[in-house]
């Protein structure tokens, strides 16, 4: 099973400072959080994307390429990939380029965004976000497989012989994970490629996790991908850990009454019964997480939000330790007790590689290019 | 002999509260009316002031906790509504509104629904049709024409309440019970979990 962490990159005032930091220190903060929690044992980073603020990240291809640079191990995800808003062409390229730079630790997470503004910026329009989901990933898909394509869809440009480079490493596509919270056709396009479908979990009650989640595994087997309880699995969760239960309840306070999404609503109390939220020590961290297993099966990833709502950096650091120190070590020990033999781990590079028999090198060789005159 | 089942909101805030004597007034009459008709009714009561802050929590977590989900479930799988809110600025309260605000807004498509208001002056009764009558036409739910409107002069008749006000609580409670009456039993939507829309026909963008 892997584990990591999930940012969705805000910039949001210390409630009990008043201070905000700077685009410059959070975009830096959150490389020293990337490759802190691969030094702490953690296996995947993955960060939103965001076109407004409070959100910094608006690229994370260039984020996550620096990061792949700074660092060994750690596999590089989002959380998600907005597939409504971005050209499926410059995503394939985007992500291609960045599986060779990183040596193939990428994955990547399609979401669909849920602020309506940001639509248009890119021409596009909210009321399509299903459809533009579907059509934009069966487009992606076929530019990671298909070395020429020829395509015409609804949303945008036809495209005629086009080739997207570069080719993916080793001929073999990242994995894809499908994110989203209530959306049945989400699930339901998961489950009909194979790929991975992870929920948030975080800011919503069970509830919502676990009948999208039923609803992927049962579809994922109606498709013919393997029994449901083999279906790849993933999922969100917001935690705050101090040795002592009732310090980490004093110290988060704050941050979550003035937080963005639930301040000056529910109690911490009351929104801890609600959502997956868990605020207190390292074995309570571990023993809610373990109860996730109970409403979704084993599952195969799961990824933490700690650096929202202002928390300073070094509280960010202090929670990747105790993440990695007491926390990460026993669930792994504890899921892969649980979890029976026939459930596979979420792919990787190596493993897709082998499944496909092997790397290939997928360059595409093309004539003289007309614009220089240069022939290979 | 059918059961119904009656759901009542009460947005009143005092308690006692004359929104809500108003309320149990329309709903013995209703479940007289569904008698006399031979359909038998289960009444449930959705008082909005204990859900006050849950609501609030709604509008900022975009989820009802359970006590709230509750309400909502009761209400959307009704056979009809009967609801009430006091009249506060012209128009609904803001308790009454925040209700249905959070409900999904298929939730009440062509569910029979009784309209009453209270007021501490008549000058107000005409808020039932120019502000909860548009509301429930926005949520394409079916209000039976007799709204009952209730000020505090109405409630000075014979048995502390007017003749006229008991005769438009009748004929209001007839409406619904004709309406209802003439219904199969409430269905819950089909659920999108349950049958989920093939993935070929979401490609084909159908």
């Amino acid at each position: 099973m892997q584990f990591g962490i999930f940012t969705v990159s805000d910039v949001t005032p210390d409630p009990t400072t008043g201070r905000t930091p700077t685009e410059a220190e959070r975009i830096r903060a959150m490389v020293t959080i990337a490759r802190k929690a691969e030094e702490v044992g953690l296996d995947v980073f993955a960060t939103g994307e965001h076109h407004n603020p409070p959100f910094v990240m608006s690229s994370p291809t260039t984020y996550l390429g620096y990061v792949a640079a700074k660092t060994d191990t750690l596999l590089l995800s989002t959380s998600t990939t907005l597939i409504t808003t971005n050209d499926p062409v410059k995503i394939a390229e985007d992500y291609a380029l960045l599986q060779h730079l990183a040596d193939g630790r990428v994955d990547l997470m399609m979401g669909r965004g849920n602020t309506g503004p940001v639509y248009p910026w890119f021409g596009q329009d909210i009321r399509n976000g299903i459809p533009l989901a579907v059509e934009n990933y069966a487009l992606l898909r076929r530019l990671w497989r298909e070395d020429v394509v020829d395509w015409e869809g609804q949303f945008r440009t036809p495209l005629q012989g086009f080739t997207s480079t570069p080719r993916p490493l080793d001929g073999v596509p990242p994995f894809v994970w499908h994110g989203s919270i209530r959306s049945p056709q989400i699930a339901e396009q998961a489950a009909y490629y194979g790929d991975g479908f992870f929920h948030n979990h975080i800011f919503w009650p069970k509830e919502h996790t676990q009948r999208m989640v039923e609803l992927y595994r049962r579809r994922y087997e109606h498709y013919g991908h393997g029994a449901a309880d083999q279906a790849i699995v993933g999922l969100g969760g917001q935690v705050f850990m101090r040795k002592n239960s009732q310090d980490a309840v004093d110290e988060f306070r704050p941050y979550f009454d003035n937080a963005p999404v639930y301040g000056h609503g529910p109690s911490l109390e009351e929104f801890s019964s609600q959502t997956p939220l868990t605020v207190g020590s390292p074995q309570q961290v571990i023993e809610r997480t373990l109860g996730f297993r109970d409403y979704v099966g084993d599952y195969q990833r799961q990824l933490f939000l700690i650096d929202h709502a202002g928390l300073p950096l070094k509280t960010v650091l202090e929670q990747l330790d105790l993440l990695g120190e007491e926390v990460v070590p026993v669930l792994r020990k504890e899921f892969a007790a649980l979890k029976p033999a026939h459930v596979p781990e979420a792919p990787t590079h190596a493993s897709l590689v082998a499944t496909a028999g092997g790397a290939k090198d997928a360059t595409v060789d093309a004539p003289a290019d007309s614009g220089t005159g240069q022939a290979r | 002999m059918t059961t119904r089942t009656l759901a009542v909101v009460s947005a009143g805030l005092g308690t006692p509260s004359s929104t809500r004597l108003l309320a149990d007034r329309l709903t013995t009459a209703t479940v007289d009316a569904l008698r006399s008709r031979g359909d038998d009714a289960t009444v449930e009561t959705v008082e909005l002031r204990s859900h006050a802050r849950d609501l609030a929590d709604d509008l900022l977590t975009g989820f009802p906790n359970e006590a709230l989900r509750g309400a909502i479930e009761t209400v959307t799988g009704a056979d009809a509504v009967i609801a009430v809110t006091p009249i506060f600025a012209a128009s609904y309260s803001g308790l009454f509104k925040t209700f249905f605000d959070v409900l999904d807004k298929e939730a009440l498509v062509g569910k029979p629904v009784l309209l009453a208001a209270t007021a501490g002056t008549a000058r107000h009764s005409l808020a039932l049709d120019h502000a909860l009558r548009p509301l429930f036409a926005y949520l394409r739910a079916v209000p039976v024409p007799t709204g009952v409107f209730a000020a505090s002069e109405d409630w000075a008749g014979a048995g502390g309440i007017d003749g006229a006000l008991a005769d438009r609580i009748q004929r209001a409670a007839g409406e619904l019970a004709d309406v209802v009456g003439g219904r199969p039993a409430a269905v819950r939507p089909a659920d999108p979990f349950a049958d989920p829309t093939p993935f070929e026909e979401l490609l084909r963008g159908s």
